[in-house]
């Protein structure tokens, strides 16, 4: 094949040369150069969504379940500002995506053309970078370019825009090359002196805690792996954001679960009576802290974080390391080990976390007939934990219940919007984990709310055969929001429900999927069974206890030993300055 | 140069940065918020950024700025290499030394920007602003304005028989003395282009 080409043709070609093996997409006037291109190959596999948004997050799941790239194709105009969600959610999560998107001609940019949308200027600060292409000679270039900075680094969603007469003029193809921009050199290899330090510390302390994160997934398996070995070694307690969930087995002794908001008792107890916190590809955001000048006040504090910006931004620390997690870990085991993997005493320390473990702030009271949502999960958990599964999340209570009760044991497992927290997320992202994974058990752990919002989706499914399980919790209530309400506004359920909800079962068997329906506690395990058994899409309606609340819970404008551990200790437990926050 | 420096000693004045202990307090305390309010005391810094010129690179700039909520006081660029296509923005801005780091680490993060250079902190550098005023008078305030250009070093640089209108250049501060003197000699318009600077000494940045 000769160098010479369209700019269609350069697309397709320049995303072989990437590797990219699916795409998730939607077509329209100003990309049907790029769609004619791909209905002439057979390499690259395309997925037809129902909403460029869940092209998006569908590019999301796929990535976070693979590690590689999501790559999305939309049209101008409208398809490209309904990718603007799912660009800044991966913004927020660091999940590396290429979204390229159609636009109108070179000569009619400008002139308020049909379907004309100033797309660089509304995805600037959603994207890592972005790129208006107004020359095919330049469109090969930037397309592997823009592959090597989604990946690369912090990775992040990066945009290329593509005027349809650039799309049908023919340059000349260059290959991807290995000498990208000089301004752009993320360090990846941590300061030795650093580290250095850091294992010091690490040498001296009494009540240690690994704080680990996103990051560490992000930086691939080797930094799970050097992680693990690293807690094992040093007997020191393990924690981890939301994002982090899975870089650290769940089930081990030395995790203490999650922190936060929502974490648990002993993980935020021991995040703020540590002595050193070990920060590992996490950046302390308000989720984490808290009331950020009570946090963790007696520690001292080492970052290790890819990017200088998460370094310093909201808490001080000690030492400061940029680097990529598993360069830095690698010099800081092997340094910890070449000096005798040398540590004070930390049973003092642990005996006091099994104090706080023993409050079993998970601990919840079943309702009888009813369905208590965090027993559903549980049972969910218990019935698919031996299967090969992957578990997304909307957002809401559901989420952090999921978050709670089940336990992953390798990372690239679980997928929730955590930074932007994008109710509408966990659907199209059980579509991007099944095409990854086609014999895989992917599983949206759902509100009914959140599923309303981007259920179509579920048309993708069906005609893809992706065998994804919706699994709600139907407490007929935006329970997020309910509770905030009861807790934060006086009762005062302003909005909070929804009433005219669909029958989940006949709105499953009207798009084509299986509609299950569980009621009662004693019916829970056969209906997951059989939802486990079907090997197509299914929608559970899970019917669940409707004014549950979701504990522990940092109340907002508290510091992490301000917990609320359950009903009773809710009353006037934020105050004036709290409610202000979100 | 710190912002009270009187106009007319600014080319003696010993080098006014407070930059080497500022720096040496930033690496150490990583910007240590218990100590004693200092997270609280903003400083004005003027920054060299490098970029690449290409499209959209100030909007990405100033979105950063105002996405953020971070202050420009004063905000210049031009390509100063033709051949590599570099252009170089001067920006002033204000904040506590955790935002200011802050500030340099998310421009630093931009996928053009080459590099980040904290002038106010880095050693002694100077800096120049360059303003047109406009001066239409007649007769005694005529005069008085032509008089009263000497003592700023600036030129006329356009007369017609009722208005002048003069270039100063120097720092900020003293482009503003020289406004504020021309003012009741009958100032009709305003024009400057924002800060210019660079370090001091043989090094390049
Ligand atoms: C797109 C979007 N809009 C609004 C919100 C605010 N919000 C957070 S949780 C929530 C309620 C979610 O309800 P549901 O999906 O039923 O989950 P539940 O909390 O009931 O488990 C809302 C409205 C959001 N996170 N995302
Ligand atoms: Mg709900």
């Amino acid at each position: 094949m000769s160098d010479l080409m369209t700019g269609a043709e350069m697309v397709v070609k320049a995303l072989k040369d990437q590797g990219v093996e699916v795409v998730f997409g939607y077509p329209g006037g100003a990309v049907l150069p790029i769609y004619d291109e791909i209905f002439k190959q057979q390499g690259i596999k395309h997925t037809l969504v129902r909403h460029e948004q869940g092209a998006g997050h569908a590019a999301e799941g796929y990535a976070r379940a693979t590690g590689k790239p999501g790559v999305v194709l939309v049209t101008s105009g409208p398809g490209a500002t309904n990718v603007v969600t799912p660009l800044q959610d991966a913004l927020m999560d660091s999940i590396p995506i290429v979204c390229l998107s159609g636009q109108v001609p070179t000569f009619l940019i400008g002139n308020d053309a049909f379907q004309e949308a100033d797309t660089v200027g509304i995805t600037r600060p959603c994207t890592k970078h972005n790129w208006l292409v107004r020359d095919v000679e330049d469109l090969s270039g930037t397309i592997h370019e823009a592959f090597h900075i989604a990946t690369s680094g912090r990775p992040g969603p990066v945009l290329v825009d593509i005027p349809k007469n650039v799309q049908m003029t023919t340059g000349t193809y260059q290959k991807p090359n290995s000498a990208p921009r000089k301004s752009y050199a993320p360090k990846v290899k941590g300061d030795i002196e650093r580290v250095t330090d850091a294992v010091a510390l690490l040498e001296k302390a009494e009540r240690p805690i690994f704080y680990t994160g996103g990051g560490v997934i992000n930086s691939g398996q080797k930094a799970t792996e050097l992680l693990r070995e690293f807690v094992r070694s040093t007997g020191f307690p393990c924690t981890s954001t939301l994002m982090g969930l899975g870089c650290y087995p769940g089930s081990d002794p030395q995790f203490v679960g999650m922190l936060g908001m929502h974490g648990t008792y002993e993980a935020n107890m021991a995040m703020h009576d540590c002595d050193l916190m070990i920060c590992v590809g996490a950046r302390f955001d308000d989720r984490i802290t808290g009331r950020i000048d009570a946090f963790s006040p007696g520690s001292k504090k080492i970052h290790i974080d890819i990017d200088p910006s998460s370094i310093n931004k909201n808490v001080a620390v000690d030492v400061p390391i940029i680097g990529d997690v598993a360069h830095v870990l690698e010099d800081m085991l092997r340094l910890w080990k070449s000096n005798g993997s040398k540590k004070k005493d930390v049973s003092a320390w642990w005996s006091t976390i099994e104090e706080w473990r023993a409050v079993d702030c998970l601990a919840y009271k079943m309702g009888g007939k009813t369905i208590k949502p965090q027993h559903a999960i549980k049972r969910l958990y218990e019935l698919t934990k031996d299967h090969d599964t992957y578990i997304t999340t909307e957002v809401g209570q559901h989420q952090m219940w999921a978050a709670q009760y089940i336990k992953f044991e390798e990372p690239n497992r679980w997928m929730t919007s955590g930074g932007l927290g994008t109710m509408g997320y966990g659907c199209p992202a059980a579509i991007g984990v099944q095409v990854a994974h086609p014999d895989s058990l992917v599983i949206d752990v759902a509100g009914e709310a959140s599923f309303l919002m981007t259920m179509q989706e579920m048309g993708t499914a069906v005609q893809y055969d992706l065998p994804v399980k919706i699994f709600i919790l139907n407490n007929e209530r935006l329970g997020m929001v309910r509770q905030w309400q009861e807790l934060l506004h006086g009762e005062r359920y302003s909005h909070s429900w929804s009433e005219a909800l669909p029958d989940f079962v006949k709105l499953a068997e009207a798009m084509g999927c299986i509609g299950i329906r569980a009621e009662t506690t004693d019916e829970l395990d056969d209906a997951i069974n059989d939802m486990i058994s079907i090997d197509r899409p299914v929608i559970f309606d899970c019917v669940v206890e409707k004014h549950e609340n979701c504990f522990p819970m940092i109340p907002s404008g508290k510091a992490h030993n301000e917990m609320l551990l359950g009903e009773a200790s809710t009353e006037g437990a934020i105050d004036e300055k709290g409610a202000a926050l979100v | 140069m710190s912002k009270d420096a009187p106009p007319k000693t600014e080319e003696q004045q010993p080098p006014a940065t407070n930059g080497g202990r500022r720096r040496k307090d930033l690496r150490k305390s990583a910007y240590d918020m218990t100590a004693a309010g200092a997270e609280h005391v903003v400083e004005r810094r003027t920054l060299a950024v490098l970029v690449d010129n290409e499209a959209g690179v100030l909007a990405r700039v100033i979105g950063l700025f105002s996405g953020r909520g971070y202050n420009i006081e004063s905000l210049t660029v031009a390509e100063t290499d033709h051949i590599g296509h570099i252009s170089r923005i001067t920006i002033v801005t204000s904040g506590t030394p955790m935002v200011l780091a802050q500030i340099k680490a998310q421009l630093d993060r931009l996928v053009p920007v080459h590099q980040v250079t904290d002038l106010t902190v880095e050693g002694p550098s100077v800096e120049r602003e360059l303003a047109m005023v406009k001066v239409a008078s007649t007769g005694d305030a005529r005069v008085e304005a032509l008089r009263l250009k000497d003592a700023f070093r600036a030129h006329v640089i356009d007369a017609t028989l009722d208005s002048f209108v003069f270039e100063v250049t120097g720092s900020p501060e003293k482009i503003d003395a020289f406004i504020e003197l021309m003012r009741p000699l009958g100032v009709t318009e305003v024009t400057r282009t924002g800060v210019v600077a660079i370090k001091r000494g043989q090094e390049g940045m």
